[in-house]
């Protein structure tokens, strides 16, 4: 029952963050030098469909009316129309999203793979050559910048050595994994590092508390006190961290599927940029942000699994 | 001072290379990356911009060190060049939001209240949304170029010195020598500005390094994508743009702008993380 007063609250919660978002985004379009029509609907559209879309979106109006408005189309799920792709914008983010979400798992996993038990190597063996070797490697995983890995990545195992496919999505869920393992592991790279570091430093605090001494005092085995009291308690902080990552991640999607010649919310977002397609800019960072409150929301319920202190609170 | 008792019991001073190699190494290629950036012109006489039909996709030779890209521009002489544009970048995408994310961060964290919760929540908001799709949100509302990228960066960066800031200031407005400075009639600003400051500051300097890293390799990220700085500016990202085509065939083009990049970035990471060692061992 805690847990779940604990869950809605943090929905509630959330919700002032959602309407900011959605204020920005509204905003976006608004901000633009010269006439909203006109910026959305691109040079080319002729007087009578600019005039028309002013009429149906209110531009006429005062901006609080507008703003309603545009809330209300949000609700029906209809962000406009793609000048670009000649498509509805809500079709178009459908049809992208599974890709980025699919790559951010994926890179959210192997961060964890490689985060994770190397972080816990390091604090164990605190100041030892096994320590000082994986502390040298997180510190150059921290300052390699991810485009350029991306690109290295795909040069030595994707065109050079042909281990990894660089094809792109496929056509069936094994192609999609294998075509997303090279850009996965590109997103990771950078992550893992900040975990490992992450994860070495609370292990070497949680290592000197009693309560460690105590479950060995007890007799209980190194593995059992390493992953129930050790690691259990380590990951607290990292479980935030991760979630900050995992966000990241999700932004960086941007660079990697670009490098990767992925079609995901990303590259979309890019490419809308570039061609000043501003209903899909303001698409593409709504479903962004709202992929990240998702995102946070599943933190959240995690904590309190880790630290059931922490839905009490 | 951190001192170190000999075998003859004599006691003599740590140097700095045995208080903190990374610092030291961090030092050295940060200073030689200065050095570039402020005189080019002693390590290459070739022009960054000029180009040359004759010479398209050389590769590493000792005519041109790093080769050629496609339109027959030294590659060496543009990457020497763009340290300097590099450079500049990451310390302008870091120092506006040093000054004011700090400023920021004293004055919810001293005055606590309305105007720290209100300070806070903005911060919170800005804290949910990724750091890269607001950046190019912003990019695409001002347009491309080195300008509006730099103030996409300054609007983005600045949450990290509030937070750090804040939190250390909550603990010092505790402190005696506060209380007595409170004593003595000092006005707030004073307090704050003379007392409180420099004693906080230190942890904001520290992230400032790692921050620069990312900036830098933001910026560059950005450029990569065609949304940073002008194209044809001899900037590590934009060239590694430039060379994306021909990845296959001039692979000099984009792993060594990007070696640089990163031996770069990892000097200014040790830098940070040395300084950071020192702070920790002077307060133990």
């Amino acid at each position: 029952m805690e847990k779940l007063n604990y869950i809605l609250k943090r929905i509630l919660q959330m919700i002032p963050v959602l309407i900011i978002g959605i204020l920005l985004v509204f905003a976006l379009v608004r901000f633009l030098p010269g006439d909203t029509a006109t910026a959305i609907l691109g040079d080319k559209a002729r007087p009578e469909v600019l005039a028309a879309y002013r009429e149906k979106m209110g531009l006429n109006d005062s901006i609080f009316k507008q703003f309603i408005v545009y809330c209300q189309s949000l609700v029906r799920l209809d962000l406009g129309d793609s000048t670009q792709y000649n498509m509805p914008v809500a079709t178009l983010l459908a049809s992208r999203m599974k890709v980025t979400v699919l790559l951010t798992l994926m890179a959210t996993a192997m961060t964890v793979v490689i985060g994770l038990p190397l972080g816990y190597l390091s604090g164990i063996r605190k100041d030892r050559l096994t320590d000082q070797g994986i502390r040298s490697f997180a510190l150059l995983g921290l300052s390699l910048p991810t485009f350029w890995v991306g690109l290295m990545l795909m040069l030595i195992f994707g065109v050079q050595l042909r281990w990894f496919s660089i094809s792109g999505w496929g056509e069936t869920w094994i192609d999609h994994v294998k075509g997303l393992f090279l850009p996965a592991l590109t997103e990771a790279i950078f992550a893992a590092s900040v975990i490992i570091r992450n994860v070495r430093n609370n292990v070497v605090d949680v290592r000197g508390q009693d309560y460690v001494d105590f479950a060995r005092c007890k007799g209980l085995g190194g593995f059992r006190v390493g992953c129930m009291h050790v690691l259990r308690n380590a990951m607290i902080p990292t479980a935030t961290l991760l979630s900050i990552r995992i966000i990241s991640m999700l932004g960086g999607t941007v660079i990697v599927e670009n490098i990767y010649s992925l079609q995901g919310m990303g590259a979309l977002l890019v490419g809308a940029v570039s061609s000043r397609d501003y209903a899909v800019v303001q698409g593409a960072v709504l479903a962004f942000i709202l992929v990240v409150l998702a995102i946070n929301l599943l933190t959240d319920i995690l904590y309190s699994v880790l630290d059931p202190r922490i839905a009490l609170k | 001072m951190k001192v170190k008792v000999t075998a003859r019991g004599g006691v003599r001073r740590l140097s700095l290379w045995q208080r903190s190699p990374s610092l030291v190494m961090g030092l050295v290629i940060v200073a030689v990356a200065v050095f570039v950036a402020v005189f080019p012109q002693l390590l290459t006489s070739a022009d960054p911009y000029a180009s040359d039909q004759a010479a398209m996709l050389l590769g590493p030779s000792a005519q041109h060190w790093f080769g050629t890209d496609n339109y027959g521009r030294d590659l060496f002489s543009r990457v020497v060049y763009g340290t300097r544009i590099d450079l500049l970048i990451g310390l302008g995408c870091v120092a506006v939001p040093f000054v004011f994310g700090s400023l920021l961060g004293l004055i919810a964290g001293y005055y606590g209240g309305k105007v720290d919760a209100i300070i806070m929540r903005v911060l919170d908001v800005f804290m949910a949304f990724p750091f890269l799709i607001m950046v190019i949100a912003i990019v695409a509302i001002l347009g491309p170029g080195t300008r509006n990228l730099l103030i996409a960066m300054w609007i983005v960066g600045w949450k990290e010195y509030t937070r750090l800031i804040r939190s250390e200031v909550l603990v010092a407005k505790q402190s005696e020598y506060v209380q007595s400075a409170r004593t003595m009639g000092y006005s707030d600003l004073r307090i704050m500005l003379r007392h409180i400051l420099p004693n906080v500051i230190s942890s904001a300097i520290v992230y400032a390094a790692s921050d620069i890293v990312m900036c830098m390799g933001t910026a560059a990220s950005l450029s990569y994508l065609g949304i940073g700085v002008e194209p044809t500016t001899p900037e590590w990202g934009a060239i590694i743009n430039g060379g994306k085509s021909f990845i296959n065939s001039a692979w000099w083009i984009t792993v060594i702008p990007g070696a640089v990049l990163a031996v770069v970035g990892w000097g200014f990471s040790m830098l940070g993380d040395g300084l950071s060692d020192l702070l920790r061992a002077d307060t133990h």
